[in-house]
């Protein structure tokens, strides 16, 4: 993606504001189609993987009449589309069905496993951009010197080492070998009967409830997993806040603060990266919206009961309830970051106000 | 200018260094489990659900088996043979139809409600008439939803009687009794929580004889109670103080769920966990090298091997069939790909069951296959694919066979695929080879006789999907044999019955056994008297303790 494909994509055309109404039945018609065509898509893949979901929910064992009872309780033997059909009418009802695996409504399982992964999301978010965003800036400001080569460094090895290794290496370095932190899961098993979730966010929870205790668990748990996932969304926002600074210095407003005499630091900081701030918060959410996918291989090797292994495990075993339960949740956030996103713009940047 | 700016990292400087520090001087204590409670790491995902009506899995037999009771158990000291658990003792009728069994007195549930012959016969009753996966191991005696509460009953309070429709060998009778479906559930408790169903076609009953509930619930009486189980996360155990055997050693067994197995010998190492369950051979050597820590294996009722599906032609030959025999690696493969996961094995009863053939008469000898290939007219070799799924050690296996068969000229491609996938194509017998694996449903050798050599009807639309319909593969001879053997009540009759059927299969059948399963786990030294069983469901942790 060149920075200026990014550019123009990222700021709407100024000065047409559409009346409130008209914007949001389009935003409605918009989130609708999306929403059938992911299901549309995700109900079919499944079905056509060459996997019997039956096979999934009794293992290999059963006896054939069981099969074929299950067959027929699950609607496994109308056609597609009748199946689909079954499945929208449920959703519309509010029923997401059961999954197979936890044999919990899916809403639940995913009420429990979500909050795991946006916590852990959020953390490498804040991260990677408190991280990312300076370091960006550095770079675009001593552009070819050392320190830029530096983090064009950085921003490559998060790009390119797989984190299935560096999550095993940085366990081996800041778990086995210096125990800085701890590991495995979400918290300690000591508190598992004296800490009670309310949010789901352990570590609002232990806050909320005054556990400092547990509080320092929780963090030691969440640390390395969230700097792992921050790490990678560093590399990503240095590099993007790199190259949008790099377009906002060469502006001419710059040269005209500089001429006015304004310190080094408010060009940079108070106007150049202002502006940089625009298209930034695209990447920022975009990058967070990819984290709260859930990264299925940092969640499997922390044990991280999140939703990316929550998926993963519901589609190899074909259970699709559960598969697309998450899709839909999954895409509801997708479609609200961007939204969030499309809001933050309008306060951003004054050309996009309405008058 | 230039002020702010060294001001601006030195400030930035000196905070990573506090930081630093801070991390440096967080409390760096050894971790440790609390000393009442067991942890163990383990690949947990597999488990669906808690009712042991319904539950077939592999972890959930362990979990099942030291949270409920039995009537009987397999003797560990001599796993061809069974103990009573809930029974003091059994008798059989001389027609061999009527098994009596008198119950210990004054046992409680883990509730505090007694348990009598009644709760027996009801979960008897649920199992048959709920009809999930295991069912068929109480229906395959001539038990129906119908007859159930006819042919298992409790003629006082504290004598069930179980009635089977032919005059079985009584150890095979026994053996499935075993089985963790026939596992005595708390009636009174149960049915405090079933939930109403409308009787439909398929299912009869009004009522769902509480399995909704016991999916997660608990109503058992063995030596740790379930607390709780969230599915890929955690299953906790808690010792039973109502139970009537010697009490469980410690308070509490967690099972955390943990997929990787460099993950779990890590937190082995660092004491996160007291046992790790899921290790693989580079692991296990880390864990034989490090002092701490000690491992522990049991060869398990599992064995692995590649099958020739007769739809092909060129498999169908019994000369290739043989020649597969002579092709495969066993030395490399025992030295390398499964060492300490397993052991070489050429028969299809696991060492530990009555019957069981410790033979492995083929070795790897190029020249003789050839020389077999060529008498099947293929001097030249053919073409041929093999589904792998693409897990370990199975796809080392078939990367190695791969080489060996090409030396005699035959070309393998190995497709690769998802678990359930691979079996999804092998149970529509649409392969040509297959690598798999097959375990005993219940301990009894009939288990592996039966879908080694029945099939009894071997068309494309035969629902009785037996590994022998699964390969086009008919024995009748063979079937008819273990069918008699199933009949053959002196026990020493009855095992020689199944080391002939394997001889014979060794030498005519399209199945190349490679090896049995050893499971192993490594554990902290500070955990004491942890044995895994011949099976998975006696690995018990009641006798497991702690320093």
């Amino acid at each position: 993606m060149s920075i200026v494909e990014t550019k123009t994509e990222a700021r709407p055309k100024p000065g047409r504001a559409l009346p409130f109404a008209k914007a949001v039945g389009r935003f409605l018609v918009a989130a609708v189609t999306t929403y059938l065509g992911l299901l549309a898509v995700t109900f079919f893949i499944g079905r056509v993987v060459p996997i019997d979901p039956v096979l999934a929910i009794l293992g290999d064992r059963a006896p054939a009449h069981v099969v074929e009872r299950v067959r027929r309780e699950m609607g496994f033997d109308l056609p597609l589309y009748q199946q689909f059909y079954i499945y929208l009418k449920g959703i519309l009802a509010g029923d997401f069905g059961t999954s197979v695996l936890t044999t919990n409504p899916v809403m639940v399982d995913i009420k429990r496993v979500f909050p795991a992964t946006i916590e852990l999301a959020t953390l490498g978010t804040i991260i990677g951009s408190v991280i990312g965003v300076p370091l960006g800036v550095l770079a675009a400001v001593k552009r070819g010197s050392f320190a830029d080569q530096i983090v064009r460094v950085i921003g490559l090895i998060g790009y390119s080492v797989p984190i299935f290794w560096l999550s095993l290496i940085s366990l081996v370095i800041f778990y086995a070998k210096l125990r800085w932190v701890a590991f495995p899961g979400r918290i300690d098993i000591v508190f598992e009967y004296s800490f009670t979730p309310v949010t789901g966010f352990y570590l609002l929870d232990s806050a909320m409830q005054g556990q400092w205790d547990v509080f320092y668990d929780v963090f030691r748990h969440i640390i390395l997993p969230a700097s792992l996932l921050g790490y990678f969304s560093l590399a990503y926002i240095s590099r993007m806040t790199r190259s949008f600074m790099l377009n906002e210095l060469s502006q001419e407003y710059v040269v005209a603060a500089r001429a006015k005499g304004l310190s080094e630091t408010r060009v940079i900081w108070g106007h150049a990266l202002r502006n940089a701030a625009v298209p930034l918060v695209t990447v920022i959410a975009l990058s967070y919206a990819g984290l709260l996918e859930g990264s299925v291989l940092t969640e499997t090797v922390f044990s991280w009961p999140g939703i990316g292994l929550y998926i993963t495990n519901s589609l190899q075993n074909a259970d699709m309830n559960a598969v697309l339960g998450g899709t839909i949740v999954i895409g509801t956030v997708f479609i609200g970051i961007n939204l969030l996103s499309d809001l933050l713009y309008r306060t951003l940047d004054p050309r996009t106000r309405t008058r | 200018m230039m002020m702010t700016r060294l001001n601006r990292s030195f400030r930035a400087l000196s905070a990573g260094a506090a930081l630093s520090i801070l991390m440096l001087a967080a409390p760096a204590a050894f971790a440790e489990t609390p000393k009442d409670t067991l942890v163990e790491g383990f690949a947990i995902d597999d488990i669906i659900t808690m009712d042991p009506g319904e539950a077939f899995e592999l972890s959930t037999a362990e979990m099942t088996s030291n949270t409920y009771s039995l009537l009987v158990r397999l003797d560990m000291a001599d796993t061809s043979k069974v103990k009573g658990d809930l029974a003091e003792s059994w008798t059989v009728s001389d027609d061999g139809l009527t098994y009596t069994f008198k119950l210990k007195p004054g046992m409680k549930f883990a509730s505090g409600n007694p348990i009598t012959a009644e709760d027996v016969a009801w979960s008897f009753e649920r199992a048959v008439k709920l009809d999930k996966s295991p069912a068929f191991i109480i229906t395959q005696f001539g038990i129906t939803g119908d007859n159930v509460t006819e042919k298992a009953k409790a003629t006082d309070e504290n004598t069930f009687t179980f009635t089977v429709d032919k005059p079985y060998a009584p150890s095979f009778v026994l053996n499935c009794l075993t089985a963790t479906v026939a596992s005595v559930v708390d009636k009174k408790l149960v049915l405090d929580h079933v939930k109403p169903v409308t009787p439909s076609a398929d299912y009869k009953y009004d009522n769902d004889f509480g399995n909704e509930w016991l999916k997660t619930g608990y109503a058992g009486s063995g030596a740790f109670k379930l607390r709780e189980w969230r599915a890929n996360e955690v299953v906790v155990l808690e010792r039973n103080d109502n139970y009537y055997g010697e009490k469980a050693k410690l308070a509490r067994v967690i099972y955390r769920f943990m997929k990787e197995s460099s993950a779990q010998r890590l937190a082995l190492e660092a004491g996160d966990i007291d046992i790790a369950r899921n290790l693989e051979p580079g692991d296990l050597d880390a864990v034989a090298k490090n002092a701490d820590l000690a491992s522990e294996s049991a060869p398990k009722g599992t064995v692995y091997f590649i099958s020739l599906n007769s739809k092909n032609e060129n498999l169908k030959k019994p000369e290739v069939q043989e020649a597969f025999k002579y092709l495969v690696d066993y030395d490399a493969i025992g030295a390398t790909l499964i060492k300490g996961i397993g052991e070489i094995h050429q028969t299809f009863l696991p060492k530990g069951q009555l019957g069981a053939l410790d033979e492995n008469p083929y070795k790897f000898d190029v020249a003789k296959a050839k020389e077999l290939l060529a008498k099947a007219g293929l001097k030249d070799g053919f073409s041929v694919t093999i589904d792998v799924r693409n897990t370990q050690p199975v796809t080392g296996i078939a990367e190695s066979i791969q080489q060996s068969v090409a030396q005699a000229g035959i070309k393998m491609e190995i497709i690769p695929g998802d678990g359930k996938q691979t079996l999804t194509k092998f149970r529509a017998r649409t392969h040509d080879i297959y690598i798999g694996q097959w375990g005993s449903d219940y301990f009894d050798p009939n288990s592996n006789a039966d879908t080694f050599t029945s099939n009894p009807d071997n068309s494309d639309a035969g629902t009785v999907k037996t590994l022998a319909w699964r390969n086009t593969f008919e024995a009748p001879e063979l079937d008819k044999e273990a069918k008699a053997a199933l009949l053959e009540r002196d026990n020493d009759k009855r095992a020689a019955m199944y080391q002939d059927i394997q001889k014979k299969y060794l030498a005519n059948s399209p199945f190349v056994f490679i090896f049995q399963q050893t499971e192993v786990a490594g554990y902290r030294k500070g955990v004491s008297n942890f044995k895994l069983g011949p099976s998975f469901d006696t690995n018990y942790v009641g006798m497991i303790g702690k320093e």
